[in-house]
């Protein structure tokens, strides 16, 4: 891809962001408790008294977060550890009943790893992961029900988190945000996070830095937290990156420090600064002895993975000839290339595709529509772009049949036997017709013997429309050209 | 008719049975003690009205033959232990009136077995101290104090001394460092630390994770094994608990000695050991030679390190165990402006000082810069020291020593409240065993010129409590020390 | 190592306390005490040594995916010192 380098009058810059993503791990049970991990209850319902922090409660593991956490890692080509830690980070938080998070620290269940990214140019490029660890979230205060006073429901607390840690390997804006994509992508293709940016179950922290274009220095960042879009990541990496540069290149220095990016201003603002700095006092958590995976149990879920979206994307372009644009777009969504495989199945592939890129997902579009609710069924597509290669229809009488197979649902070949819409291909009628047109237009007959021979794509299209359409274009065209050069 | 308060768990079992008297009639008669001797502080909460309920039943229960196996045994317990719907203090003003919504594991199996909780004993401050001195009610007396009153060690005092003055048949205890041994030891009575793992944390108030575990404190060696068979058990619901079969712990009681090999660990013996102890110690040890077992010394080479590890590893596990009591869940609360003020307000108003100095100290060991240097360095050393252990017990079978080099001092000792650091050096014998996570057992050995009990201390191999039962009852047989 | 005035303050800031100015010296002379004594564990070399963390050499024991708790928001508020419209309030938290 073209470098994204930031130019001013002084000079040129580029920008070196790395991001850490939590990613709330779909289970039924939260990751320390077996209280209900459902969303949207009546305040502190899901609770346990180990979600409440009450004495003597212990944490005990959710099986099913482990397992989540492993098929992420595959997921994320990364290392799976077969011994990791959970350790306590202390502080105080009106939110996290024990005043201490549960989270893996020196040792966390997952390792380096690296996915590939889809620029927009159609190149690659992969993006190391530093690590991936699992924890527990925190409740949530509610500050806008009393003037003076915070409300705290803890309905959130405990939920399992996957934090995942990139290396700092963008430099640019819009690989941070194409990551962010393929990431939602695998975690909603392997069902371990629903991907949900604005309801925070997808969290994003943004650190930032920039140094002179060409350098490998690398200088302190400004860690933006929980920026809840994909758009605002990349708006926060570049507004933030602006005030670095504005900042060196007034003779200033950028400290390391923690702002809050505000998508109304498009800026990022200090957080209230402490009197003394954060001090996790991070220890081994006495409460869980350390997790041991055995190879046996890794092996187990590697067994259970699923083709992911870059091993499907590559198939669909080597098996079945699907442009890698084309490819990209289906396999960004698990649903959508469920769809077209099945759709695609014993009938060109490639037709199929072009249908779904095109009027499919405009018709979803339009009628703000799930892929889940399409009134159009794979398999009907498939029917569709079969009648069009048989050639039992034209591609334009088929934008008529799947307008109204979008509206009743029906088979396309019901439709198109009902309605008459079969495309003639009966040398006969269609002779019939030709002489008919020949003979009303002799001005344009005798224009095209004297040479304005572009003329017959004008008698092809005379011929189709009093045919209703129904004409085979190609069989038309053939029998026009023989009949004029006569 | 006797004094049956006066009764130890299996006599009581027995008269139960053979109904000489009611479970109803027992807990009144423990009630009235406690009523009669509120003196010695040793209960915080007193559960008079369920107690005589639970009683009630425990009688139809007899009369059914459907008697389970602590069936209407009145006990203390001691108020670390959460227990439903009844008040629960850690000895802490913080907790100022909760009341948990829950049980712990260990108290339910005991109400599982049919056991009757007469009340909550106290304790020193979240189990943080060894003289029960700090409790936020108060100290505890032990009921062997003659002129003046007396410390009955801690932290489990109020368990030791209800034990020992019979306002209880029995009791629960926690052991730390020697919660559980050192108390036992200065009220001339039983218990037992068992193996970490061996009995649920579940709802037992944490100080120091790692190191906690709850047993039994008895008049005898007997009761020790009927209470602890009871208590002890996996529990999924404590991670840090061990899947290991409880056996019947009495069966243990009359078996022989022969061969047994008892290691006396030489660095316990320093030249500056008071000789009364010292001497008790090799009478101890002349007792189980005079049965066939064979006596030898051993070596426990980083010994002399086990307390400032001890003093690393819990206040730095207690600082964090205890960020929970911050005014907003639960329990006290001071008022302040902004979040921040009211932590602080709660928590500085809600602890007393041996809880926060502790608090400070564990911060200060984890903190950014410090805790390789301190955390770190005690948690290597804990290795060490573990491993002294097991290396010992390669050449012996069990380890004897005394509980505490000392027997209980004056309420409000100088010397102990100048210098925090002699409270701790009490702690000598006893915090190595946590450090390693070992079982050990405490019971009274003789009297000292004084005429206050000492303690011996037996410690076993890791989940080999049986054998600390057959080797305690020996040394009781022997010793035929006189409880009051 | 021992610790200044400085540190004494923020110790008992991480730990939430107050130590009145009063006491701040008496606190930093008591801990250098007791870290005084602690340091003698420096006399062992422990380079060489693995941290011990889990005494009972057990492995984290995994528990079924059920919800088998929570919906007890009375008994989770019962004990609150403030709890208003079944939230736990808190003095304004400023964002």
């Amino acid at each position: 891809m073209a470098e994204y380098i930031i130019e001013t009058n002084k000079g040129k810059w580029e920008i070196v962001v790395g991001l850490e993503i939590h990613c709330q791990i779909i289970s039924k049970s939260k990751i320390f408790s077996s209280a209900s991990t459902e969303f949207g209850d009546d305040p502190n319902v899901n609770v346990s008294f180990v979600d409440a922090g009450m004495p003597g409660m212990l944490p005990t593991l959710n099986k099913e977060c482990v397992h989540q956490a492993v098929k992420t890692g595959l997921g994320l080509n990364a290392k799976i550890n077969k011994y990791s830690e959970f350790s306590r980070k202390n502080y105080f938080y009106a939110d996290m009943p024990t005043d201490y998070q549960i989270t893996q620290f020196r040792y966390p269940i997952v390792g380096e790893g690296e996915i590939t990214i889809d620029l927009s140019d159609g190149t690659t490029k992969k993006i190391g992961i530093e690590r991936m660890h699992i924890e527990q979230d925190a409740g949530k205060s509610i500050h806008d029900l009393n003037p003076t006073k915070s409300y705290i429901d803890l309905n959130r607390a405990g939920v399992g988190l996957m934090e995942i840690v990139t290396k700092p390997d963008f430099r640019a804006p819009e690989e941070a945000g194409a990551f962010l994509r393929k990431l939602r992508s695998i975690l909603r293709y392997l069902g371990t996070c629903d991907g949900n940016m604005d309801e925070g179950s997808m969290r994003c922290d943004v650190n930032v830095s920039v140094r002179p274009y060409g350098s490998n220095e690398l200088r302190p960042r400004g860690e933006m937290k929980n920026v809840n879009s994909v758009k605002f990541v990349m708006q926060a990496i570049e507004s933030e990156a602006k005030r670095h540069i504005e900042v060196y290149e007034n003779g200033g220095q950028i400290e390391q420090e923690t702002r809050q990016f505000d998508p109304t201003t498009g800026q990022s603002k200090l957080m209230r600064k402490k009197e003394f700095a954060h001090d996790y006092r991070y220890f081994p958590e006495p409460d869980l002895p350390p997790l041991v995976l055995s190879d046996e149990y890794i092996n187990t879920v590697k067994a259970e993975m699923i083709e992911l979206p870059d091993a499907k994307k590559q198939r669909f372009v080597e098996t079945l000839g699907l442009t890698p644009y084309d490819a990209m777009v289906l396999c960004e969504n698990k649903e959508y290339a469920a769809f077209f495989e099945q759709a695609a199945q014993g009938h060109d592939a490639k037709k199929v595709a072009n249908w779904m890129m095109g009027d499919f997902f405009a018709m979803l579009n339009k009628k703000r529509l799930d892929i889940s609710q399409s009134p159009v069924s794979a398999e009907n597509l498939g029917n569709l772009v079969e009648l069009i290669s048989k050639d039992v229809i034209s591609g334009k009488i088929a934008k008529d049949v799947f307008e109204i197979m979008s509206e009743t649902g029906e088979d396309p070949e019901k439709i198109v036997e009902e309605k008459g819409l079969k495309q003639v291909t009966d040398t006969g009628a269609i002779e019939a017709i030709i002489n008919e047109v020949i003979a009303s237009n002799p001005d344009n007959v005798a224009a095209y013997k004297n040479g304005k021979t572009n003329l017959a794509g004008w008698f092809v299209g005379q011929v189709i429309k009093m045919s209703k359409g129904k004409a085979n274009p190609s069989i038309v065209n053939k029998l026009i050209r023989e009949k004029l050069d006569q | 008719m006797s004094d049956i308060t006066k009764l130890t768990v299996s006599e009581i079992l027995k008269a139960l049975k053979t109904k000489e008297f009611t479970s109803y009639e027992l807990t009144e008669a423990y009630l009235r003690n406690m009523e009669n001797n509120r003196n010695y502080n040793a209960y915080i909460t007193e559960n008079a009205e369920i107690a005589l309920q639970q009683a009630k039943e425990s009688d139809i229960r007899y009369a059914k033959g459907e008697n389970r196996a602590l069936e209407g045994i009145p006990l203390g317990i001691k108020d670390l232990f959460c227990t439903k719907n009844i008040r629960t203090t850690a000895a802490s003003h913080i907790l100022d009136n909760f009341i948990p919504p829950y049980e712990s594991t260990v108290t339910q199996n005991l109400l599982d077995d049919g056991a009757v909780f007469l009340g909550k004993l106290n304790l020193d401050e979240f189990a943080m101290g060894g003289s029960n001195e700090t409790s936020y009610f108060g100290p505890v007396i032990n009921p062997w104090s003659k002129d003046k009153p007396l410390v009955p060690g801690g932290s489990s005092g109020g368990s030791a001394a209800a034990v020992a003055a019979h306002l209880c048949a029995a009791a629960t205890g926690t052991d730390t460092g020697g919660s559980i041994r050192e108390p036992a030891a200065f009220c001339g009575i039983t218990g037992i630390k068992p193996t970490y793992g061996r009995c649920s944390r579940y709802g037992i108030v944490a100080f120091a994770s790692s190191l906690d575990q709850a047993g039994p404190i008895a008049q005898d060696v007997r009761d020790c094994a009927i209470l602890l068979k009871s208590m002890a058990g996996f529990d999924e619901k404590d991670s840090t608990s061990c899947e290991v079969a409880v056996p019947d712990y009495e069966s243990f009681l009359d078996g022989d000695i022969k061969g047994l090999k008892i290691g006396l660990p030489k660095e316990y013996r320093p030249d500056g050991l008071n000789s009364e102890i010292a001497a008790y110690w090799d009478k101890a040890a002349e007792y189980l030679k005079a049965r066939g077992a064979e006596v030898k010394w051993i070596s426990l080479p980083h010994t002399k390190y086990a307390l400032a590890t001890y003093y690393v590893l819990a206040p730095a596990e207690a600082s964090s165990n205890l960020a929970r009591y911050d005014g907003i869940r639960y329990g006290f609360r001071a008022d302040g402006q902004h979040l921040d003020d009211l932590y602080i307000n709660t928590r500085t108003q809600g602890f007393g000082s041996e809880v926060k100095r502790r608090i400070m100290i564990g911060t200060y060991v984890l903190s950014a810069g410090y805790y390789d240097a301190y955390f770190l360095k005690a948690q290597k050393m804990r290795r060490l020291i573990h491993d002294d252990f097991m290396n010992a017990f390669k050449e012996c079978d069990v380890i004897l020593t005394p509980t505490s080099p000392i027997t209980a001092f004056p309420i409000g000792d100088e010397s102990m409240l100048e210098n925090p650091i002699n409270m701790y050096l009490n702690d000598v014998f006893t915090v190595s065993v946590n450090l390693a996570g070992l079982p050990a057992l405490s019971l009274p050995i003789g009297l000292s010129a004084g005429g206050l009990p000492y303690g011996m201390q037996l410690i076993g191999k890791p989940f080999d409590e049986g054998t600390l039962f057959n080797v305690a009852a020996k040394i009781e047989a022997d010793a035929k020390f006189e409880r009051i | 190592m021992a610790i200044d005035n400085q540190t004494v303050r923020k110790i008992a800031f991480l730990s939430r306390l107050k130590v009145e100015d009063d006491k701040i010296e008496p606190t930093k002379e008591e801990f250098n005490k007791i870290l005084h004594w602690i340091e003698e564990l420096n006399e062992v070399n422990t380079d060489k040594v693995e941290p011990l963390i889990s005494v009972n050499n057990v492995t984290l024991k995994m528990r079924k995916d059920e919800v088998t708790s929570g919906n007890c928001k009375d008994e989770v508020l019962k004990n609150a010192p403030a709890a208003e419209y079944d939230y736990f309030a808190v003095p304004k938290v400023v964002e």
